[in-house]
C-alpha cells in the first residue's frame, strides 16, 4: 500500500469512499507522522483521539452506506487559533494557556460535520501577530524546508505557521489557516503549499480568537488546489452569529473547477514591481503570466496606484482593532491571572497582561491604542480607513479591465528563523504584496511555482473578485497544471 | 421663561440643565446575545458566552431592542436615521467583560426630537414648554461588581452585562428643577406608552445623569458638572438643587467651576468629585468591525410607526375635546399608562352597561377613576381586595347611579362591599337595601302623610314661602329612610304642593 500520509485531501476522501482504505488507516498514519515530527514543533497540542473517533465515525457510515461528507475521513491539522470544544485553544498565548473552550467554532464544527478528524492544534504567531512564526509563546515552528546546503532552521511563515508546516511535511493533509494580512498566503508561499482567503465573509468568525475582525478570515491550507476547494466548500457558510458572515449560498467549487481560462482576462498590477523584491521572484511571476496565457487567458496591464499606502495603513487598522480586541484577555473570568500580594484591579491587570502577552503582541497593542487615541484618531485610524476605501476602489476600477489579479505572493523567499527578528519593519514587508487583497476583503489564493536557486519554494497570488473565489481557484489550478511543483522537503525531522 | 432663580450676594443666577436618561429597553434578549434580562435572577445566571466576552465571541444585533429605539425616537418626534452604526467605547473594568461597550458615537440611530412638559403652577412651570431631545443612541449596560460578598475580594455579576439601554440625550434646555422632574416623568410616561421601557427606577430601568451649570440671566452657559446615576425624580430634582447652589457659592467666592463626574448621595442630598477633567478616560472610540453598519428598510419604519399606540400629548387633547373631560381629569388621567387603561376599559363598559355614547358618560366615569373609587379604596385599606376592583363590577355601580336607582352614597357603599367581598354590585344593592325608591306609590303616600301633619308650612309655603320646600324634602326623605330618588321626590312634591 502506498504511504497514507503522501496523500492529499481529495484522494484520502476518495480513496475512503472507494474502500481502498479505511478512515482509521488514515488517521493513524498521520497520528504517527505527527508522533514523530515533534521536532517541527508544528503542534501545541495533538489530539490522535480525536482524529480516530472521526476516523471510525466515517468507516461506520461507509459500513452501512451513508454519506461520509465533503471530508470524509480526512485528518486534519488545526491552528490554534480556533475554539475548540474542550480542547486547549490558546492562540499561541501564555494569557490563554489551559484554557478549554465549552465550544467549537463554527468553521471547526463545520469540518468535524463534513467528517474531517483533529490531528491536533497547530502552532501559530501568538494572536496571528507575525509572518515567521517566531512570536509563539509555545516556540518557533520550523520549516520542513532548509536551503540546500544548509542546515540552518527556516521559517514556515506566518501566522499559520503550524499550518504550513504540518502540511509541507506531510504530517497533515491539510489544515485550517486563518489570514488577516497575509497569513495564510505567505506561510503557503514559504513552504511549497496552497492556500486560499476566501472573500471575508464567507467563513464565519464565530469562536475564532479575534486578532483584526475587519480583517480576519479563515481559509484552507492543502497540497493542492482542489484539494482547497473541496476543504473551503466545507468550511465556508452563513452563520447567523457572526453579523458580518455572508448571506449566500456557497457555491460548488469543487464541480466548478475548471483551467480553461479562454476568454478571461488576468491583470498584472504594475505598482507591485517594488524595490527590494528578489529576481527569482520576478521571474517567477514571469513564468505565471506565460502559464496563465498558455490556459487560454489575456494578461493586461493594470494599476493599483495606492498599493504603496496599503502596508502602512494594515498596520494602523489591524493593531487598532487589535488593541480593542485583546482587552478581554484580563485575567478576571479566564486564562492566565496574576494577582501580586495586596495587588489591586488595575495591579492585576498589568500584572497579568505584561506576563501573558509577548512583546509583539504587546507592540501592535500599543500602536494600536496610540492611533485611537484623542488626538491622533483622524491623523492614523481615520487617514487609514480612508486608504483603505482607495485601496478597494483600485481593485474595483482594475477589476474593470481584468478577472483576476496575478501577482507574487512574497517580496522574497523562506528566510532563516532569527535573521529579522530585531527589524520588525522588514519583517512587516513580507507582507506587502498580501496586505492589499485582505484591505479590500477579496478572495486571493497562493499556488506554489517553483524553488529557487537555494532550492526553496516560491508562490504565486491571485486575487479575485469579490465572491470570484471559483475564479481564483481556476487560474491557480492552471498554473498548478503547468508549474507541476513537485518538490519536497527533505525529511530531517 | 422659567423664573427660578438662586438668590446670590451678587445677584440673580440661572440654573441651566440637561439631562441623559439611560432607560433599559424593554426586551426578553440582550442587545447582542440571546441571554434573557429577567431582574433579579441569581448572580451570573444570565450570562451568554458573548456576555462573559469569551475568546472568539461576536455580538449580534437584536432586532428587538432596534425596534423598540426607532419607535421610542418616532414618539418623540424625532429624526430616525437609516444609517447608523455601533462603536466601541473602550476602558477596563471589571464589570466590562469586553474590555469596551459598544454604543453609538458618531451615527447615533435616533436624532433631534422634542418633548412637552405641561404648565403647572403649583410646581412653578408657568407654562407649556418644548425642551429639545439631542439623540437617542443604543447601547449595552456593563455587568455589576459587589464589594459585600467577601472580606477582601469583590465579586462580579455579569446579568446586566450586554442588556440593551436607550440613552436618551436632552438638550440643555431646562431651567429649574420643577422642569428637570416633568421632563423626567414625561419621558417616563411616553416610553411606558411605547412599551420600550418599563420606567421601573427603583430596579435601575431608567436612570440619569444629570447636568447643571449656572450663569446670570443671559449671559453665556457656564462649565457644567455632570452627575452620574440619578435613579429617581426626586433625587434628580435635589441634584439639581445642590449642584446649582454649590456651583453660586463657588463662582460668588471667587472660584471657578471644574467641569467634571460627580456622585450623588442620596443620604445626605449632596454630590461629592468622582473625577475631574484630568482623569477623564480616553475611550478611543472606534466604529466596531464585528457589526456592520445598520441600515432600516422602510417597510421597517412603517411597521414601527404603525405600531405606535396613541401619545399622551394627542390622548390628553382627545380626552378633551371628544369626551369632553376637563384638562385637569385629562391630565390626570393620562399621565401613566395604568391610569388610563383602567380608565378606558372602564369607560368602555359603562357605556356598554347604560347604553349611551362613551362622550355621554365620560364625565361621570372620569370623576369616580380619579376621586370616588380611590377614596373608597384608600379608606379600606387593607380591608379591599384590588381583585375585586374590576371594570365590570365598578360599571354596573355606575349605570345604576345613572339610571338614580341608587344615590352616590349608595354607590359608595356598595362599592365598598365589592371590594371587601366580590359580591355582585346588583345583588349587594338588593339585599343590602341600598337602593333608591323610585316607587311613586310609597313616596306618595309618605308625602301625603307629611302634608296632612304639616298643614302650616304647607300654608307657608303655599304663600310664598319657598325655602320651605327644602323641609319637605328632607321631611321625605326622612320618612323613606334616605332611599327615596330625590328626583322622584321632587318632582311629586312640587306637584302636590303645587
Amino acid at each position: 500500500m502506498t504511504d497514507l500520509t503522501n496523500l492529499g485531501v481529495k484522494d484520502i476522501r476518495d480513496g475512503v469512499d472507494s474502500g481502498e482504505f479505511t478512515a482509521r488507516e488514515v488517521a493513524e498514519a498521520f497520528n504517527a507522522a505527527v508522533a514523530e515530527a515533534a521536532s517541527l514543533n508544528a503542534f501545541i497540542v495533538t489530539t490522535p483521539d480525536h482524529a480516530l473517533a472521526a476516523a471510525d465515525a466515517v468507516d461506520a457510515k461507509r459500513a452501512k452506506g451513508d454519506d461520509l461528507g465533503k471530508m470524509g475521513g480526512v485528518p486534519i491539522g488545526m491552528k490554534d487559533l480556533f475554539a475548540t470544544k474542550g480542547v486547549q485553544t490558546t492562540a499561541a498565548s501564555h494569557i490563554l494557556e489551559g484554557f478549554n473552550p465549552q465550544y467549537e467554532s463554527t468553521v471547526s464544527q463545520n469540518l468535524w460535520d463534513a467528517g474531517a478528524g483533529m490531528l491536533g492544534k497547530l502552532n501559530l504567531d501568538q494572536f496571528a501577530m507575525g509572518s515567521s512564526n517566531e512570536t509563539s509563546y509555545f516556540g518557533n515552528v520550523n520549516s520542513p524546508w532548509r536551503k540546500a546546503g544548509s542546515n540552518a532552521a527556516m521559517s514556515p511563515g506566518g501566522s499559520s505557521g503550524g499550518s504550513s508546516s504540518a502540511v509541507a511535511a506531510r504530517i497533515a493533509p491539510a489544515a485550517t489557516g486563518t489570514d488577516t494580512g497575509g497569513s495564510i498566503r505567505q506561510p503557503a508561499a514559504f513552504t511549497g503549499i496552497c492556500g486560499i482567503k476566501p472573500t471575508y465573509g464567507r467563513c464565519s468568525r464565530w469562536g475564532v480568537v479575534a486578532f483584526a475582525s475587519s480583517l480576519d478570515q479563515a481559509g484552507p491550507m492543502a497540497h493542492t488546489v482542489e484539494d482547497c476547494a473541496i476543504m473551503l466548500e466545507a468550511m465556508a457558510g452563513f452563520d447567523p452569529k457572526d453579523a458580518t458572515s455572508l448571506k449566500m449560498d456557497v457555491p460548488a467549487w469543487e464541480a466548478g473547477l475548471s483551467a480553461d481560462l479562454k476568454g478571461k482576462r488576468i491583470g498584472i498590477p504594475k505598482e507591485y514591481r517594488m524595490d527590494g523584491t528578489d529576481e527569482e521572484i520576478l521571474k517567477s511571476w514571469e513564468q505565471g503570466k506565460e502559464w496563465l496565457r498558455d490556459a487560454g487567458a489575456e494578461i493586461v496591464d493594470v494599476s493599483l496606484p495606492h498599493t504603496k499606502y496599503a502596508l502602512p495603513a494594515y498596520y494602523i487598522v489591524a493593531p487598532a482593532e487589535a488593541s480593542s480586541n485583546l482587552a478581554r484577555y484580563d485575567g478576571v473570568r479566564y486564562g492566565l491571572r496574576d494577582l501580586p500580594d495586596g495587588a489591586g484591579l488595575q495591579d492585576m491587570y498589568a500584572a497579568t497582561r505584561a506576563e501573558g502577552f509577548g512583546d509583539e503582541v504587546k507592540r501592535r497593542i500599543l500602536i494600536g491604542t496610540y492611533v485611537l487615541s484623542a488626538g491622533f484618531y483622524d491623523a492614523y485610524y481615520n487617514q487609514a480607513q480612508k486608504v483603505r476605501t482607495l485601496v478597494s476602489r483600485d481593485f474595483a476600477e482594475a477589476f474593470a479591465q481584468c478577472d483576476a489579479i496575478l501577482a507574487p505572493t512574497t517580496p522574497t523567499a523562506s528566510f532563516p528563523l532569527g535573521s529579522l527578528n530585531d527589524d520588525p519593519l522588514t519583517m512587516y514587508l513580507n507582507d506587502v504584496f498580501a496586505v492589499p487583497a485582505s484591505l479590500a476583503g477579496l478572495p486571493a489564493m497562493s499556488v506554489p511555482a517553483t524553488v529557487n536557486a537555494d532550492g526553496l519554494p516560491l508562490g504565486l497570488q491571485i486575487v479575485g473578485k469579490p465572491f470570484d473565489e471559483q475564479g481564483v481557484l481556476n487560474a491557480g489550478l492552471a498554473i498548478q497544471q503547468r508549474a507541476r511543483f513537485d518538490a519536497k522537503p527533505e525529511k530531517w525531522w | 421663561m422659567s423664573t427660578y432663580r438662586i438668590q446670590g450676594a451678587t445677584g440673580e443666577w440661572e440654573v441651566v440643565i440637561g439631562l441623559e436618561v439611560h432607560a433599559q429597553v424593554t426586551s426578553k434578549a440582550k442587545l447582542f446575545s440571546g441571554a434573557s434580562t429577567a431582574f433579579g435572577a441569581e448572580p451570573n445566571t444570565q450570562v451568554s458566552l458573548v456576555d462573559a466576552a469569551m475568546p472568539g465571541m461576536l455580538p449580534v444585533p437584536n432586532a428587538e431592542c432596534i425596534r423598540q429605539a426607532v419607535r421610542t425616537g418616532m414618539a418623540i418626534e424625532a429624526q430616525i436615521n437609516k444609517y447608523s452604526r455601533f462603536d466601541r467605547k473602550n476602558y477596563f473594568y471589571a464589570d466590562l467583560p469586553q474590555g469596551y461597550q459598544i454604543s453609538q458615537l458618531y451615527h447615533p440611530i435616533v436624532g433631534e426630537g422634542q418633548l412637552l412638559i405641561e404648565a403647572d403652577e403649583k410646581a412653578g412651570i408657568a407654562e407649556d414648554k418644548v425642551i429639545g431631545i439631542e439623540r437617542i443612541h443604543v447601547e449595552q449596560d456593563a455587568g455589576k461588581l459587589m464589594h459585600d460578598q467577601h472580606p477582601t475580594m469583590s465579586y462580579v455579576d455579569l446579568n446586566r452585562s450586554g442588556v440593551a439601554l436607550m440613552e436618551i440625550v436632552s438638550k440643555p434646555d431646562m431651567r429649574s428643577p420643577a422642569e428637570a422632574g416633568a421632563y423626567v416623568r414625561k419621558l417616563r410616561s411616553i416610553l411606558r406608552y411605547v412599551g420600550s421601557c418599563d420606567g421601573n427606577m427603583e430596579e435601575g430601568s431608567m436612570r440619569a445623569d444629570v447636568n447643571v451649570s449656572v450663569r446670570k440671566p443671559g449671559e453665556e452657559f457656564g462649565t457644567r458638572t455632570e452627575t452620574k446615576n440619578v435613579n429617581s425624580v426626586r433625587f434628580v430634582m435635589q441634584v439639581i438643587e445642590y449642584e446649582a447652589n454649590r456651583q453660586v457659592d463657588v463662582l460668588e467666592n471667587g472660584g471657578t467651576v471644574d467641569q467634571e463626574t460627580r456622585l450623588f448621595d442620596p443620604n445626605t442630598g449632596t454630590t461629592r468629585t468622582m473625577r475631574s477633567k484630568e482623569d477623564a478616560h480616553d475611550y478611543r472610540y472606534f466604529p466596531d468591525p464585528d457589526l456592520l453598519p445598520l441600515e432600516l428598510e422602510d417597510a421597517f419604519l412603517e411597521e414601527c410607526r404603525a405600531s405606535l399606540p396613541e401619545l399622551p400629548d394627542a390622548k390628553r387633547q382627545r380626552y378633551e375635546s371628544e369626551l369632553g373631560l376637563t384638562p385637569y381629569n385629562a391630565r390626570e388621567l393620562t399621565a401613566e399608562v395604568e391610569t388610563f387603561g383602567r380608565f378606558e376599559t372602564l369607560l368602555a363598559a359603562t357605556a356598554a352597561k347604560i347604553g349611551k355614547p362613551e362622550a355621554k358618560v365620560a364625565t361621570q366615569v372620569a370623576n369616580w377613576a380619579l376621586s370616588v373609587a380611590p377614596g373608597v379604596m384608600k379608606s379600606l385599606g387593607d380591608e379591599a381586595d384590588p381583585s375585586n376592583a374590576t371594570a365590570e363590577a365598578q360599571a354596573s355601580i355606575l349605570a345604576m347611579q345613572d339610571k338614580g336607582e341608587i344615590s352616590g352614597g349608595q354607590a359608595k357603599e356598595i362599592y365598598e362591599i365589592v371590594l371587601k367581598t366580590g359580591r355582585d354590585p346588583e345583588e349587594v344593592a338588593e339585599t343590602e337595601g341600598l337602593k333608591q325608591v323610585s316607587d311613586t306609590g310609597a313616596i306618595e303616600a309618605a308625602i301625603d302623610q307629611i302634608i296632612a301633619n304639616n298643614a302650616d308650612k304647607v300654608e307657608e309655603y303655599r304663600g310664598g314661602k319657598d325655602k320651605l320646600f327644602g323641609f319637605f324634602v328632607g321631611q321625605t326623605m326622612k320618612a323613606m329612610q334616605g332611599k327615596a330618588n330625590p328626583a322622584v321626590v321632587n318632582q311629586i312634591l312640587k306637584d302636590k304642593l303645587g
